[in-house]
């Protein structure tokens, strides 16, 4: 493939716990100035919009209708994907990819605490037949897959609640965090049981915020900016919606999502080659489990790079700088997009206190949460 | 915009299940038949897919969160690439755009696009999902519906241009007769200008004739890269330009006897495929049809007619399957019926059918060459359209 696709600009809003004081559509307004300015474009200069969202957690039916005024898109080619900000992030790489768009500005946001009944809606999304009926908290999908995990790879609750530290720790360094903390594993091992082996502090708790990313491809951005961060690979991929049906304790959909990005970036040892990953961590032992999918590691050996604390800031690989959605919170549809947001910063060398040496190469993964095995890859780098 | 370099994108087989309004399939099950028989009329497997994009509207509908993830399977996605796309009522029409996206970025050969409604799952009425689609603190305490707002544009449409009812429900009686010769038709019958006008008025001036039914349903096309729709089939057709545009969610603050959105999603379309007059060089439309006004309101937004002449133009007969431009061969939402996104998908299908001279009883004299199919949606916002070429 010839053409390229950069990210000309990014720009946030949030992420806190609770924001009683601005709407969701002001959040994102703020969110799209900030990016529009950080890559020198107006409006009028961008040929096309996306937003990723979903209904039931914008409260309204068909959400995409209260897309375009925020963004400055009236009267212009907006379209929303139901997927995360990473999914809608490679359709916009495809869209310029055709040759008939350049500019291409990416949205996603959230507002959990206007969700009265934020596990209900989860709960929606179980199987009306088979599933929804047994009325449990839908925590227990991610219960027993993680207890699935821990009997396969001899993972313990323990190496689960030191990522729960470390990314806790991260985010104190994070000013965007909503979660940073200093906690111990006993305070994770003592919080209260959700759905065995998951306790509380295993959950990221949700979080409100926005985030709007331009794209270019290679003929305009060096117009635009001279810090452009490179789309290196992109992949995506579904396993088996049903529980009954899909391979319990192995992340498939990381593993293919990863295997069509690294295709494309020809990355050929992934350990060497990318230099820090922001991959999903909802839950604590999903960043575990992701690390092995993304084969970043062996299967089982992901419990020794937390304990060996290559995975910190300073180590060897680097998982989650952020805080993760453990300490930043957890974004529903726009998680992946502080994924990508922290990618950017990094890789342009201006993430402050937590910035990373050598941050040349990073991948976001983003998983749909429960009860979707749905997930993102996207690969970012200097050149 | 640039528009050199764009790859060939072809349709290259489709698949329609029943449109009812009721069916005892779940949604999950509508989307594989549907699949199922796109798959086979092209000779292909599902191995053969590389990538699939489902469109479908509210996730209220099937009372399902996440909806997209929960029909995957159905759809074929199983291990492979797949995203949800959506633009409200005008997804059937954007979700082959999203797949041209797939296919003519050079990322991907195949592409299986699939649409899927199940309204009927919604009690006591499918009118239920839209209560929240208006503004929470301006609209939502008014206790807005549909029909009530669509009934607004339809009375400004007519008193712009001094239409009556009876000049609209010309459209009624063209579709639902046209649907007869349908296989997938819901709600074809033989009616007459005067069983609209005297039809249960629902809110004035909208009559229970002059809307489309709730509906139950799927819809699957695959589109396929050049050299491998070459190889596929004899009669590949091209998708030559794609346009989508959403206007602002604050309806109230335009004037609504013209859709300008609808405009400016044919213009780009029209740039794309080099098309310059419209109203020569189309032969054959398939706009939207929710509402019978909505047809008329359209043509005039595909600039297919003058503004405020599409009434006279379908009294005249040239909107007939015999007429000098077809619209709504197939029966349209009216007479189909519309399950929502995959109307917009039956729309892509019968202009397939048409161009490949494959539409049986249904099929246009004249051999046509370009055609047009168009979906509009959210709160009358959005305007999605594609011109396919033999």
């Amino acid at each position: 493939m010839t053409k390229k696709v950069a990210i000309a600009g990014v720009g946030y809003s949030g992420f806190r716990s609770v924001s009683p004081d601005v709407s969701y559509r002001e959040m994102i307004f703020e969110a799209a100035v900030k990016a529009y300015m950080d890559a020198g474009v107006e409006p009028k200069d961008i040929d096309s919009f996306i937003t990723a969202t979903e209904d039931f957690i914008e409260g309204y039916s068909i959400a995409d209708e209260y897309t375009p005024d925020q963004l400055g898109a009236v009267l212009k080619s907006v379209h929303t994907v139901t997927g995360d900000f990473i999914h809608a992030l490679n359709v916009g790489c495809m869209m310029i990819l055709t040759n008939a768009f350049n500019v291409v500005a990416i949205e996603s946001h959230c507002k959990a605490s206007n969700l009265v009944t934020p596990t209900e809606i989860v709960s929606f999304g179980l199987d009306p037949v088979l599933n929804r009926p047994l009325n449990e908290t839908p925590y227990f999908v991610a219960g027993l897959d993680m207890n699935r995990y821990m009997y396969e790879t001899g993972t313990t609750k323990e190496h689960c609640a030191k990522v729960v530290v470390k990314n806790k720790a991260n985010a104190l360094l994070n000013p965007y965090a909503a979660y940073g903390a200093k906690i111990e594993v006993s305070d994770v091992l003592d919080s209260q049981q959700v759905s065995y082996p998951l306790n509380k502090l295993d959950i990221s708790p949700h979080a409100d915020g926005a985030v709007v990313v331009v794209l270019a491809s290679d003929e305009v951005v060096n117009s635009l900016t001279n810090k452009p961060v490179w789309i290196k690979g992109m992949g995506w991929c579904n396993d088996a919606p049903s529980l009954e049906t899909r391979e319990w304790g192995d992340a498939v959909y990381a593993r293919l999502s990863a295997e069509m990005a690294y295709k494309m970036a020809k990355i050929s040892c992934p350990r060497k080659e990318i230099d820090f990953v922001e991959i999903n961590d909802e839950f604590s032992y999903k960043e575990l489990q992701h690390l092995e999918a993304l084969k970043l590691c062996q299967k089982g050996e992901a419990k020794d790079l937390i304990n060996t604390g290559c995975t910190s800031i300073n180590g060897c690989l680097p998982v989650n700088p952020s805080g993760g959605s453990l300490g930043v919170g957890h974004l529903f549809e726009a998680s992946g997009a502080q994924k990508v947001l922290e990618l950017v910063l990094q890789i342009r060398g201006t993430a402050g206190e937590r910035q990373i040496k050598n941050a040349n190469t990073g991948l976001a993964l983003a998983w749909r949460g429960i009860p979707s095995t749905s997930g993102a890859v996207v690969i970012l780098g200097k050149e | 915009m640039g528009k050199t370099g764009l790859r060939k994108v072809a349709i290259v087989g489709a698949g329609i299940t029943k449109f009812m309004r009721r069916s005892l399939e779940t949604g999950k099950e509508l989307s594989y038949e549907a699949s199922r028989m796109a798959l086979d009329s092209c000779g292909l497997r599902l191995k053969d897919i590389d990538c699939v994009t489902l469109g479908t509207a509210p996730d209220a509908f099937d009372g399902v969160h996440m909806k997209g993830e929960y029909l995957s399977d159905g759809a074929g996605a199983w291990r492979k690439p797949y995203v949800r796309n959506y633009v409200g009522g005008g997804t059937g029409v954007f979700a082959p755009i999203h797949g041209w996206f797939h296919i003519a970025s050079g990322m991907f050969d195949t592409c299986l696009v699939v649409c899927e409604e199940k309204m009927s799952s919604c009690h006591p009425h499918p009118q239920g999902a839209f209560l929240t689609i208006f503004d929470h603190t301006t609209e939502q305490p008014l206790y807005p519906t549909l029909i009530w707002i669509f009934a607004l544009e339809m009375n400004r449409y007519m008193q712009t241009y001094g239409l009556t009812k009876k000049d609209i429900a010309l459209v009624s009686v063209k579709n639902k007769h046209n649907a007869l010769d349908h296989p997938a038709a819901q709600i074809a019958q033989e009616i007459t200008v005067e069983d609209v006008l005297n039809s249960e008025t629902l809110a004035w001036p909208v009559n229970r004739l002059d809307i489309s039914p709730a509906s139950d349903g799927a819809a699957a096309i695959i589109l396929a890269s050049e050299d491998v729709a070459k190889r596929l089939t004899d009669k590949p057709v091209w998708i030559d330009g794609v346009g989508f545009n959403l206007d602002t969610a604050y309806w109230a603050t335009k004037d609504l006897y013209y859709p300008r959105y609808v405009e400016k999603a044919a213009r780009m379309a029209y740039d794309m495929a080099g098309i310059k007059e419209p109203h020569k060089e189309i032969n054959i439309a398939e706009p939207y049809d929710p509402f019978d006004y909505k047809e008329l309101h359209h043509m005039e937004g595909l600039m297919l007619c003058p503004r405020g002449k599409a009434a006279e133009f379908t009294a005249s007969g040239a909107t007939q399957r015999t007429g000098s431009m077809p619209i709504c061969p197939s029966g349209g939402a009216l007479g189909v019926g519309n399950p929502i996104a995959a109307t917009g998908l039956m729309k892509i299908m019968e202009i397939f059918w048409q161009l490949r001279g494959e539409a049986g009883k249904r099929q246009v004299p004249g051999d046509p060459r370009v055609g047009l199919a168009q979906a509009w949606g959210d709160l009358m916002q959005v305007g999605t359209v594609v011109v396919m070429r033999r």
